[in-house]
């Protein structure tokens, strides 16, 4: 009796000690890639930097050149995406935490939005080619624009949303007790008090559009040239990512991965910056 | 009308001006998602009428003859997420695992930035990483194995079976894996955050040994959250382009082997769509997209049903 109890036990520890070394081997797995890809851009990245990438056009196949129109394509784009997504996303984000308590609207636009959140973005760039760029007649910086300001706007409505829940209600009532209309309590008081929380959300926002490829791709094409105009063609960073690194050019190869550290510093600053200033909010100072 | 009342009721209209902007902002996201499927449906209308419902079931592709029909994409779509949800879930599970029962509380933070960084890095240097990286070592070590020991198997062994070239299936999923793995993840660990301590302990206080307090306690607690954090990472990994896009060889060819090229819906639109000459070929692909969308969208609309429920159990409890 006692030897049965024995084995089972051990037995017990046995699975135990199986269950949770495979449980660490997954979190190693999962570190290698992190650092094995983030190595790869590295090494790929820093020798294929250097001045050119800033100063030049992107060549045609064959010879050197650099980034600079897809640079700049990439800051028109996403600096009228923001513009555009941040104040529907905000004024979105205050009806669901403000005015959002009863009726039927606000909790299946927040249903909408989450899935929004995560649905497809070459879907988003899809609708925008039918909306933009299908009825005007030829691809445009805007309907790039446009097709990233409805990434933008989900995320915004999301992080605005939960930040001004987190207001407590007390201050709300002691600025209406000093005979505050609802509107100046919101955009005095609430705001006030949830301002780097819906900036942390804007830049999380900024983040997740500029790595973003896929809605581009047939909103606003591509440019080979220089191009400021934004109701024509303009070139993205990420799509010339895409172009130069698909192609069988070293030349391109290697700008493509120095394009591609770029966007990947740009975005994990982005990431960070947004959490450290969530964090400095949350601690009491 | 004295000053004051004039004042009251200017201040009452502004109020109602904000409540009805602040309205219109809302429903203007909550119309957007019908202003999509209904674009998208009117844009896909001509293929619809050329090739009906077989639209779906036939895996014709020839721009030349215009015949165009779904299958393929489809397909393609939904064995990469199968093989990225096989190797994602359990590592997902996994890491999970460790951050709330194993970690020693100094390394939580950093493993937590360290998967928070993975979800970070946008998808086209996942693509390219699999490109230049990660498929040439596949080929010259991970396939030749398959091929030798899963490709002999009966009746599954011609799935293993095929030229080791790198891109296929196999290596798309398997970078979808790793895309999915931060979300599914730290969905995970936020669920299993929840579970009463006081739950844990008694077990443990039983003599249970972590293991058995995960699967027995843990698991069933949070089951419906675990299901919604593994349906978000699904439809993530359905609809992500540019990773796969790098990898997957862009074949419109029905072939059993994973090793093969092939194509996802994604995919098929990030080549094609620009190059699409003819109405019936761009609305083909328009039907794609419109098929992906809907796919997502009824499983993101479950993962949040899922973890809505979990949330409603949790309030009313506490």
């Amino acid at each position: 009796m006692s030897q049965f109890n024995n084995q089972r036990y051990l037995r017990r520890k046995f699975v135990n000690g199986l269950a949770l070394s495979i449980s660490v081997v997954t979190v190693i797995f999962a570190l290698t890639f992190l650092v094995w890809i983030l190595w790869t851009l590295f090494s790929q990245g820093f020798s294929h930097l250097n001045l050119a990438v800033f100063t030049k056009m992107t060549p045609p196949p064959g010879s050197a050149g650099g980034l600079l129109n897809a640079i700049l394509g990439s800051v028109y784009m996403v600096l009228f995406a923001t513009l555009i997504g941040t104040p529907v996303g905000i004024l979105a984000g205050t009806y669901l935490a403000e005015y959002g308590k009863s009726g039927w609207l606000a909790p299946t636009t927040r249903f909408i939005n989450d899935i929004l959140l995560s649905a497809p973005s070459i879907v988003i760039g899809l609708f925008v080619y039918e909306v933009a760029v299908n009825s005007v007649g030829h691809f445009s910086g805007w309907a790039g624009s446009l097709a990233l300001s409805l990434l933008v706007i989900p995320v915004v409505v999301r992080t605005t949303e939960n930040m001004m829940t987190l207001v407590p209600s007390t201050l709300r009532e002691a600025a209406a007790a000093l005979g505050a209309p609802y509107w100046k309590v919101i955009v005095n008081v609430v705001y006030r008090s949830a301002k780097t929380g819906i900036m942390t959300g804007l830049l999380l926002a900024v983040a997740r559009i500029s790595g973003e490829t896929a809605p581009l791709l047939f909103t606003a094409l591509n440019n080979q040239f220089w191009n400021s105009d934004m109701s024509k063609p303009i070139s993205s960073l990420a799509v010339v990512i895409f172009q130069f690194a698909m192609s069988p050019y070293e030349d391109w190869q290697h700008l493509a991965w120095a394009g591609a550290l770029l966007i990947t510093l740009f975005v994990l600053g982005l990431n960070i910056l947004a959490r450290t200033l969530f964090r400095s909010n949350q601690s009491p100072s | 009308m004295s000053p004051s009342a004039q004042n009251k009721n200017v201040g009452a209209t502004i109020d109602k001006l904000f409540r009805l902007t602040t309205m219109f902002f809302a429903f203007l996201v909550f119309i957007l998602l019908f202003g999509i499927i209904i674009t998208l449906f009117i844009g896909s209308l001509p293929a619809l009428k050329a090739f009906g419902p077989s639209f779906f079931t036939s895996d014709a592709w020839n721009p030349v003859t215009v015949q165009f029909g779904g299958l393929v994409p489809i397909y393609g779509t939904f064995i990469t997420a199968l093989i990225a949800m096989l190797i994602g879930v359990p590592v997902s599970f996994g890491i999970a695992i460790f951050i709330t029962e194993l970690s020693p509380v100094w390394l939580k933070r950093p493993i937590g930035v360290a998967i928070e960084l993975l979800a970070g890095i946008p998808s086209i240097i996942y693509g390219m990483w699999g490109l230049f990286v990660f498929a040439p070592l596949f080929a010259d070590h991970v396939q030749p194995w398959i091929n030798d020991n899963l490709g002999s198997l009966p009746l599954i062994g011609q799935v293993f079976q095929g030229p080791p070239m790198g891109i296929g299936m196999l290596t798309a999923g398997f970078i979808l894996a790793i895309m999915v793995i931060p979300f599914t993840a730290s969905v995970m660990r936020d669920v299993f955050e929840i579970v009463p301590s006081m739950l844990k302990e008694s077990a443990y206080g039983l003599g249970a040994t972590t293991w058995e307090v995960v699967w027995n306690v843990v698991l069933p607690y949070t089951k419906t959250g675990v299901v919604g954090g593994i349906m978000l990472g699904l439809g993530r990994a359905l609809g992500e382009t540019m990773a796969v896009t790098f990898v997957i060889g862009n074949a419109h060819e029905l072939s059993p082997s994973l090793m093969m090229p092939g194509n996802t819906i994604s995919s098929a639109l990030a080549n094609e769509f620009t190059e699409a000459v003819g109405d019936i070929y761009t609305s083909s692909l328009i039907t794609l997209g419109l098929t992906l969308f809907v796919i997502t969208f009824i499983v993101l609309a479950l993962a949040k049903l899922l973890l809505i429920r979990l949330a409603l159990r949790e309030g009313k409890q506490s």
